[in-house]
């Protein structure tokens, strides 16, 4: 009697648009894409409106065209009659000198302020509270202002290393720590050195090769080579023979005053000293915590388990809890590298001449193409975040605890 | 007992218990256990007290003993002492706390201060009354008007532009519905009608609003320029504005990040990505250079209200990012469970998913906020006269010129004591409601 067939379907009914769930995502997003398209294209219209009234187009030629000013700390050959699009990548240079500098002293610093922190003597842990405390709740621009001051009112001038009791540098008269900034030997390559270049690259190969084929090694007989010794020797004896086989190509430049300054060497000015100080302090701290958040993470049991098993303390740090912390601190550590390469861009408040002082800055003010200059600085900024991201995920990719 | 006879080498009664070493126990003990465990240990102690040693001898005489608080430049306050000039800081007291802001003015920044805490009271504590939310809801345009001035009927104009809205989607469905509209383009139709009609407000009837009501009944306040804004007011208005608005939207672009809508999830990831991406100083660039490009033309926008927006840009990212690791926090079990009960999307996100995950995030929220509140100070590189831009004009004084540390100093010690405040407000907030899985 009954019939059992399908329903008739029902009439669609606008409504369902809305409160049907097969369909209210399409209609939200259908939406959402239309506002989204409609802002765009007001404010691009407006954009192109705002610039015809000005005179102005979007317009990158001045990137070949001279600059016109110097940029007092450059790696690479530059001089005012350079192209602004050169300037730029000075600056950019400057960008990554700065922030490789202050990560790698940040990360000195930070590791060791957050192992000193869990410290059981006191004095030391409260120490390195107080220094991390300080430094974390003080704006990083304070820093580097501080920071430059000082270099600029308590180190000795350049007039103290001059006359009858004259200051002596560092290291055998090699180093002249000033208020202009820091005087340091320049090596000099001279014919040859390439040799000893390409000796050093193969020791390092080879010295990665043994390493792994120690492992192997001992993985197959239980045989432990000294590994670190080993290496070192690959590492250090050929590049010493081919340095002297070739004749000593590779000396150092020291420093030496000529009248009112230093010449010769390398001059590492002021405000990249002071920058690179604050940015390695203020990161610091915060790598600090971190550091100290991963060996806490690491639950007592993992390590006298590996006590347990007669695993001598420091091959348990190396072999058991710092792989473990490792994966806790890595993700948050390169996040604060990339904070600090982003705050280096205050080098502007100090005339350091980074991406943003060059092309943010003087190439801006002026080629008066703000709309452009800005364009570039950001997507340079973007492409090393997005870069340096991208690497970060691959990496926790590879450590990540495999779970089944 | 009494015939036994007692025998020699039995004690008779019980040996008090010995004192323990004197090495090991008390404060020498502690000493011996915590500072000088080793050698490495002993060196490290010793190290570091010297340190503090010197540098207390450095600072304490400076800064207590040797300073001056009383007079006209730096040359006077060399000639009393050589310890500190503070003298600098109780002349510019008042230009490091208004700016410029005009003297016989600064009754409104300080009447909008004292408001601030009465707006943010019911939010920091449950105990509060519930109606005072009215007021918070009410407080930013309050504010706005308290700090620049003009006619009170400009803020008027815009709160009723926002209620048109509101009522627009709250009476109209109904009506629309009774006039055989299917019911759900009817609250389509609201919706439309409430944005439409709250932007026909705002572009064409505000002004004309605001000088009818002004003609009637002017009420307004001696207007002050933006220029004239400075000092740790600067700073207040901006880090507070990005806080206020940075949590809002984070959580939108977090629940937007999250969501299984693919457009609405790129275009918050995108965004998300793009400010974490580039630095603070670009988007001050752009808020500065930029931003009035893409406004229709003639708009005249304040230099401070584009920072402000720029600024909450910023914040929102990172915002989602922290909100987007206590929504990731929440075992799924809490998902399921609300989706079981038959809540939809937003209430069981309002009542279920969000109070959960942004406990979780608490502490990351309250960072962003420190660490907003540390970046307004780079609104200097834009020309805007924060403290530290209001270093340059003192030092610049022929009176005082050569005046660095106590300037630095007192600024330092001033976002010190709030973000140190604020760090350590997260943590009695994290204590407070941390109930525990039972």
């Amino acid at each position: 009697m009954s019939s059992s067939g399908q329903p008739p379907p029902e009439p669609f009914r606008v409504s369902q648009l809305l409160y049907d769930t097969r369909y209210r995502s399409y209609t939200i997003q259908i939406f959402a894409l239309a506002v989204l398209m409609l802002a765009f294209a007001w404010a691009i219209d407006n954009a192109v409106r705002n610039l015809e009234a000005l005179g102005k187009d979007i317009d990158f030629s001045f990137i070949f065209e001279t600059s016109a000013y110097d940029i007092n700390q450059h790696l690479l050959d530059y001089d005012s009659t350079s192209t602004h699009g050169r300037a730029a990548v000075i600056g950019i240079i400057n960008t990554i000198l700065i922030a490789v500098m202050g990560c790698i002293t940040a990360t000195v610093i930070g590791v060791l302020a957050g192992v000193l922190r869990l410290s059981r003597n006191w004095v030391v842990a409260r120490l390195m509270t107080v220094y991390i405390e300080t430094v974390r709740n003080i704006p990083v621009l304070i820093w580097i202002l501080f920071t430059v001051a000082i270099v600029n009112e308590v180190l000795p001038g350049v007039r103290s290393f001059r006359g009858e009791d004259a200051m002596t540098g560092l290291l055998f008269d090699s180093v002249f720590i000033t208020n202009r900034g820091f005087y340091i030997p320049a090596p000099v390559f001279e014919a040859g050195s390439a040799a000893v270049g390409v000796v050093l690259l193969l020791s390092m190969a080879a010295a990665w090769y043994f390493g792994r084929w120690a492992r192997a090694r001992q993985a197959a007989t239980g045989q432990i080579l000294p590994v670190f010794w080993g290496r070192l020797a690959i590492l250090v004896i050929p590049v010493l023979l081919a340095f002297f086989a070739a004749g000593s190509p590779i000396s150092l430049e020291i420093p030496a005053l000529k009248g009112f300054n230093f010449k010769g060497g390398i001059y590492m000015r002021d405000s990249l000293i002071g920058l690179w100080l604050a940015l390695s302090v203020y990161t610091g701290a915060f790598i600090a915590e971190i550091v100290r958040a991963g060996i806490l993470a690491i639950s007592k049991g993992q390590t006298e388990a590996a006590y347990a098993l007669g695993i001598r303390p420091g091959r348990t740090m190396s072999l058991v809890v710092l792989p473990q912390a490792l994966r806790v601190i890595v993700p948050p550590l390169i996040s604060q590298f990339l904070n600090l390469t982003k705050n280096s861009s205050l080098a502007i408040a100090v005339g350091y001449m980074d991406a943003t002082g060059t092309l943010g800055g003087i190439t801006l003010n002026q080629t008066g193409r703000e709309m452009e200059c800005i364009l570039l600085l950001m997507a340079f900024y973007l492409a090393a975040s997005l870069t340096i991201s991208g690497a970060m995920n691959a990496y926790n990719r590879s450590v990540r605890l495999k779970e089944r | 007992m009494a015939g036994e006879k007692s025998v020699a080498f039995v004690a008779e009664q019980q040996i008090p218990p010995s004192p323990p070493p004197v090495r090991t126990g008390g404060a020498l003990g502690w000493a011996r256990d915590n500072l000088f465990s080793g050698v490495f240990n002993s060196v490290a102690t010793l190290l570091s007290l010297a340190f503090v040693a010197y540098i207390l001898a450095m600072v304490v005489p400076w800064l207590f003993i040797d300073s001056v608080w009383n007079a006209s430049s730096l040359q006077g306050c060399r000639e009393v002492d050589d310890g500190a000039c503070l003298a600098v800081i109780n002349e510019r007291f008042l230009q490091f706390v208004f700016g410029f802001y005009p003297e016989e003015l600064r009754w409104r920044p300080i009447l909008a201060f004292v408001l601030l805490f009465v707006a943010i009271w019911p939010a920091l504590f449950s105990s509060a009354p519930r109606k005072l939310l009215i007021f918070s809801a009410l407080y930013p345009l309050l504010a706005y008007w308290l700090i620049w001035g003009g006619s009170l009927w400009g803020p008027v104009g815009a709160v009723v532009g926002i209620a048109i809205g509101w009522a627009c989607i709250r009476f109209l469905p109904p009506l629309l519905a009774r006039g055989r509209l299917d019911e759900g383009l009817a609250f389509l139709a609201a919706v439309g009608a409430g944005i439409l009609g709250a932007a026909l407000w705002w572009l064409f009837c505000v002004i004309a609003f605001e000088e009818a009501l002004s003609t009637v009944l002017a009420i307004s306040l001696e207007p002050v320029e933006s220029a004239r804004l400075g000092g740790f007011l600067l700073s207040t208005i901006i880090g507070v504005s990005g806080i206020a608005g940075s949590l809002p939207i984070g959580i939108v672009l977090a629940l937007g990040r999250q969501s299984n809508l693919i457009l609405i999830k790129g275009v918050c990831v995108g965004f998300i990505e793009f400010i974490r991406g580039v630095p603070l100083i670009t988007l001050l660039f752009v808020a500065w250079l930029l931003l009035s490009y893409f406004l229709p033309p003639g708009t005249e926008f304040d230099l401070i209200l584009r920072v402000v927006i720029m600024v909450t840009a910023f914040a929102s990212a990172y915002m989602a990012e922290v909100i987007r690791g206590g929504l990731a926090g929440l075992p799924r079990g809490q998902y399921e469970a609300a989706d079981s009960l038959g809540l939809d999307y937003w209430k069981s996100m309002r009542l279920i998913v969000l109070p959960q995950a942004l406990k979780i995030s608490i502490p990351g929220i309250v960072n962003t906020f420190i660490g907003l509140f540390k970046d307004t100070t780079l609104v200097i590189i834009i020309g805007l006269l924060d403290p530290v831009g209001l270093l340059q004009p003192i030092r610049a004084d022929q009176n005082w010129n050569g005046i660095v540390w106590e300037l630095y100093g007192f600024i330092a010690l001033f976002f010190f004591i709030f973000c140190f405040a604020m760090s350590r407000y997260s943590m009695y907030l994290e204590r407070n409601l941390d109930v525990g899985h039972r």
